[in-house]
């Protein structure tokens, strides 16, 4: 009876959202970290310190062992590309390979999602040699969504534009975040970013995550 | 038979002398590949008139465990030549055992058949016929089969980030690397392609041009050339698509990672 009980709570408990245990990759180990539901945890670090792969490593990119879960689901239990259509993954620099940006995509971006990012209208047929740094990183952005992931795994989201769009594009995230109740992880390289939109920041360093109040950061 | 004329030593000098001229040619714009041409040319003498004794002495025998051993050289050096080819490998033994098991699987499985149901020597192995087709269909797929795996190699190195961005998307590794695969089966196919489509008209292949000249007859020779034709299409293709394939299945792991790692 009482074993029930326990196994139930921690069930319960691990349904909150992506839950990461033991996880290990390249040189880091054992690694726990759990995001819950509509949760923003930040990542901040040097770079080389290992954010990027450990994003990777969730999206099972790149080799690692541990337990993954997401809403109690073993990583395993789905298919690979099952598993990287939940978990979105938005790699630093943005990539294009097809003929033009709408084929990138499952079903074309709404004007109304272009216009929010400032994007032209015409966007989607245009072939993506045309495209500059800040509407690859938008594009980018649209692109991922598009595939309705249940968690985000964003690598600098923000870090090819300027003010003004990056603002917008935080607001987009969020709102999506908020809308579908994705946990999320968010590394940044800026500490102003990381208080507004983090409900929890983890500093990367030496192998290792450590909370670090957020009052000392945006003071 | 008629047969062919026969050349003495002084023939081969005198064609030889046209290399000579080319090297030193060479030699005036220091391209640096005189020595090379020289050492190529050496070897090609001495491999030839080496390869020359094995036959004879192989169809005055005519054993089959003969054929056989001369069978299993051709695979290896074959083999070796593809991983020789190779860029960036596999690492460990696995290099050679894909090109080994695929060239097996399809030159050897097609010479068979060209023995055993479609040009019927008695006995199936006689080696003037048994050498020579495998020989042929052999070169041919060895060809095909590094130049498509040094490809594929390639192509998945230079666009690593595009693959792991298509994966992240949820497409399968299949579908990541599609465009990749389609265009080594292309390069790979098409100089087989491009000679049956103008076979006769722009030259005239070896082997028909060997048999006329021993004093066969054309329209004998062509029926010859048409059939080892279709087998190294055949061979180029199958052992090509079982190359790729395992190279494929070695390059990305259970979990449909990218494992470049793999390779040296």
């Amino acid at each position: 009876m009482g074993s029930t009980v326990w196994s139930m709570i921690e069930m319960t408990s691990e349904m909150e959202g992506l839950n990461i245990h033991n996880l290990s990759f390249i040189e880091w180990e054992h690694l726990d970290l759990s995001v819950a539901r509509s949760e923003v945890v930040c990542l901040l670090g040097d770079s080389g310190s290992g954010k990027s792969l450990l994003l990777r490593a969730i999206a099972d990119l790149v080799v690692n062992e541990g337990d993954v879960s997401l809403w109690g689901k073993r990583r395993e239990s789905f298919s690979p590309p099952e598993w990287r259509k939940r978990v979105g993954y938005l790699a630093a620099e943005i990539l294009w390979w097809e003929e033009t940006v709408n084929l990138h995509f499952s079903k074309p971006p709404s004007q109304e999602d272009l216009e929010k990012l400032n994007l032209p209208h015409d966007a989607g047929e245009w072939a993506p040699s045309r495209l500059s740094m800040g509407e690859r990183q938008r594009l980018g952005i649209l692109r991922m969504l598009d595939r309705s992931p249940e968690v985000l795994l964003l690598d600098e989201p923000t870090a090819n534009l300027d003010e003004n769009s990056s603002g917008v594009v935080e607001q987009v995230l969020l709102d999506y975040i908020g809308e579908q109740s994705a946990p999320t992880l968010w590394v940044t390289h800026s500490k102003d970013q990381a208080g507004r939109v983090g409900h929890r920041i983890l500093e990367m360093k030496n192998q290792s995550l450590t909370e670090l109040d957020r009052a000392v950061l945006t003071k | 038979m008629s047969g062919a004329i026969e050349l003495d030593f002084w023939d081969i000098g005198f064609a030889a002398t046209i290399v000579v001229g080319l090297g030193i040619l060479l030699a005036y714009y220091r391209l640096r590949v005189t020595r090379t041409l020289s050492i190529a040319s050496v070897r090609l003498v001495i491999q030839l008139f080496a390869i020359g004794y094995v036959l004879k002495f192989l169809f005055a025998e005519g054993k089959l465990s003969y054929v056989a051993i001369m069978a299993v050289i051709m695979l290896i050096v074959a083999s070796r030549e593809i991983m020789a080819r190779q860029k960036r490998r596999l690492k460990g033994w696995r290099s050679f055992g894909l090109g080994a098991s695929t060239l097996f699987v399809s030159s050897f499985a097609i010479a068979l058949f060209g023995l055993l149901v479609v040009v019927k020597p008695d006995p199936w192995y006689l080696p003037q016929y048994a050498i020579p087709l495998l020989g042929m269909i052999m070169s041919n797929t060895m060809s095909a089969i590094s130049l498509s795996m040094d490809r594929l190699t390639s192509a998945l190195n230079d666009n690593r980030a595009i693959i792991e961005q298509r994966l992240a998307l949820g497409e399968t590794s299949r579908e990541a690397i599609l465009p990749y695969l389609r265009d080594c089966i292309r390069t790979g196919i098409m100089p087989v392609v491009n000679s049956m489509a103008t076979a006769g008209i722009v030259a005239l292949p070896g082997m028909m041009t060997g048999q006329i000249l021993a004093g066969a007859l054309p329209t004998e020779a062509v029926k010859y050339q048409i059939i080892i034709w279709f087998f190294i299409a055949g061979g180029v293709g199958f052992g090509m698509a079982a190359a790729l394939k395992l190279l494929e299945m070695r390059l990305f792991d259970e979990r449909q990672r990218l494992r470049l790692d793999r390779l040296s």
